[in-house]
């Protein structure tokens, strides 16, 4: 084995890291516009999924945005509409995170940690171009992972008009089963709270009744007991009071 | 292209394969072969990623300080995963989503890393190329074949297209990751019984 001089070491990984450095950055913000607007994209029609419009083309999605669908910004704790000149852009992610744009979520099962002070929510028009429903960002703690997801509710601003997930961990065919069209479809017409405003709507084990005979209980999915237990702790933290209650209050008292 | 050459590229099917004669790279075989289309993904990036670094490193060879070859080989690995992961977030991003992780883990797998350190440190590039090709066909075979019964008998279709009739109940089992380790057992098996000469000694 040939021997070299530390220098040489030195010199020689000093140039490995630049030159592959050089190509994994050249990529980077060369591929950067495109993942961002597939990133976009992807959560766009998450919302579309969430109302249950399938199916849509990708130039479709931009004329029902800005149209049909519109993304604002509110305040979580007042609940009220704030001004933001590209809603779309927020990372909610990120500002979950940082201490000075989120607040410290209460002891919850959903088991989340810290809230952004801000989210984005999508009111969708009917026809006329009136309120319809509103689609709110959710996310919980499963049975393994955290889902991320989009709930609809109506303008009434208590039923259930769709529910989908765009991330998540869950195991495949069983906790999984929450992107199932099938299964998502038996919330609509489900309600969130009960008379006295308590999030109450619940997966249950076994099947529940239709959802004018039973609007707060859901069919959960066998095998995933643990899973349906998150999908409905992430609802019982996010309608809340410290989530989105006094929002979609408002909303319907307008 | 002469006897030599062939043996460097398809022994690595089944005379020498890496999944199921070295039993490498097993981990992300049991996690991405639920369906067909990841699976061929993943076998196109490893293919991108394990012909590169061998031709990279094997281009350098004479000049990597060998206290320090081990490093290299993993920088230049890296940098390939990374560069793959991009393309695929920003190509096919609905693919990438469904990978998630496993397109990062390529890092780790075992068949990159063997190759670099056991056949590129020591010939020349084009000959890597062609070993790079042949174990990551080697792997991607077993990937295929494995999602291929994962995908048909756990969802009832092959590449997302619906195949099987309609009084097919799927099988839960086939889309959790076990029923990969059983299904690359029988390939296993099978090879071995056809090939008696792959069989451990006790």
């Amino acid at each position: 084995m040939r021997q070299h001089s530390v220098t040489y070491i030195i010199i020689f990984s000093a140039v490995v890291c630049i030159v592959c450095s050089l190509f994994v950055s050249g990529t980077a913000v060369g591929l950067r516009s495109r993942i961002a607007y597939n990133m976009l994209l992807d959560k766009q029609f998450s919302v579309l999924r969430a109302i249950g419009e399938e199916d849509v083309s990708e130039e479709a999605v931009d004329t029902l945005f800005g149209t049909k669908i519109i993304p604002q910004m509110i305040d979580i704790k007042t609940g009220d509409v704030v001004e933001a000149d590209n809603p779309s852009a927020f990372d909610t992610k990120k500002a979950a995170k940082d201490p000075a744009t989120s607040f410290e979520a209460p002891a919850n099962e959903a088991r989340v940690v810290r809230v952004a002070d801000q989210a984005v929510v999508y009111q969708i028009m009917d026809e006329g171009g009136a309120l319809d429903m509103v689609v709110l960002p959710i996310r919980g703690a499963g049975l393994w992972s955290t889902m991320y997801g989009f709930l609809a509710v109506d303008k009434d601003g208590e039923t259930v008009r769709g529910i989908t997930f765009y991330e998540h961990g869950e195991t495949p065919g069983l906790g999984g089963e929450i992107d199932n069209p099938e299964w998502q479809a038996k919330w609509i017409g489900r309600k969130l709270y009960d008379t006295d405003g308590e999030v109450v709507l619940d997966v249950i084990k076994g099947a529940a009744g239709p959802a004018d005979a039973d609007p707060h209980r859901v069919d959960g999915l066998s095998g995933a007991t643990l899973t349906g237990r998150g999908v409905a702790n992430t609802l019982r933290f996010w309608f809340s009071a410290d989530g989105f209650k006094p929002f979609l209050e408002k909303m319907a008292g307008n | 292209m002469d006897a030599e050459k062939k043996a460097i590229l398809l022994d690595p099917l089944f005379e020498n394969n890496p999944i199921a004669l070295q039993v490498l790279g097993i981990c992300s075989a049991l996690a991405v072969t639920n369906k067909m289309s990841t699976a061929f993904v993943m076998s196109l990036a490893l293919i991108f990623v394990l012909v590169g670094s061998n031709v990279a490193v094997s281009a350098i060879r004479k000049l990597i300080p060998t206290n320090v070859r081990i490093i290299v080989q993993l920088s230049i690995i890296a940098s390939l995963v990374i560069i793959t992961d991009q393309f695929l977030k920003a190509f096919l991003y609905d693919i990438s989503k469904q990978l998630s992780v496993f397109v990062g883990l390529i890092i780790t797998n075992c068949i990159v890393m063997g190759r670099a350190e056991a056949y590129a440190m020591q010939n020349g590039p084009w000959l890597c190329a062609l070993d790079g090709m042949g174990n990551a066909l080697g792997y991607g075979l077993i990937l295929m074949a494995t999602s291929f019964f994962r995908e048909l008998f756990g969802s009832g279709s092959l590449f997302g297209i619906h195949v099987m009739p309609a009084w097919y109940e799927t099988n839960g089992l086939m889309v959790l990751a076990p029923s990969a380790f059983f299904l690359i057992g029988l390939f296993i098996w099978g090879i071995r019984t056809w090939k008696p000469e792959q069989v451990e000694e006790n």
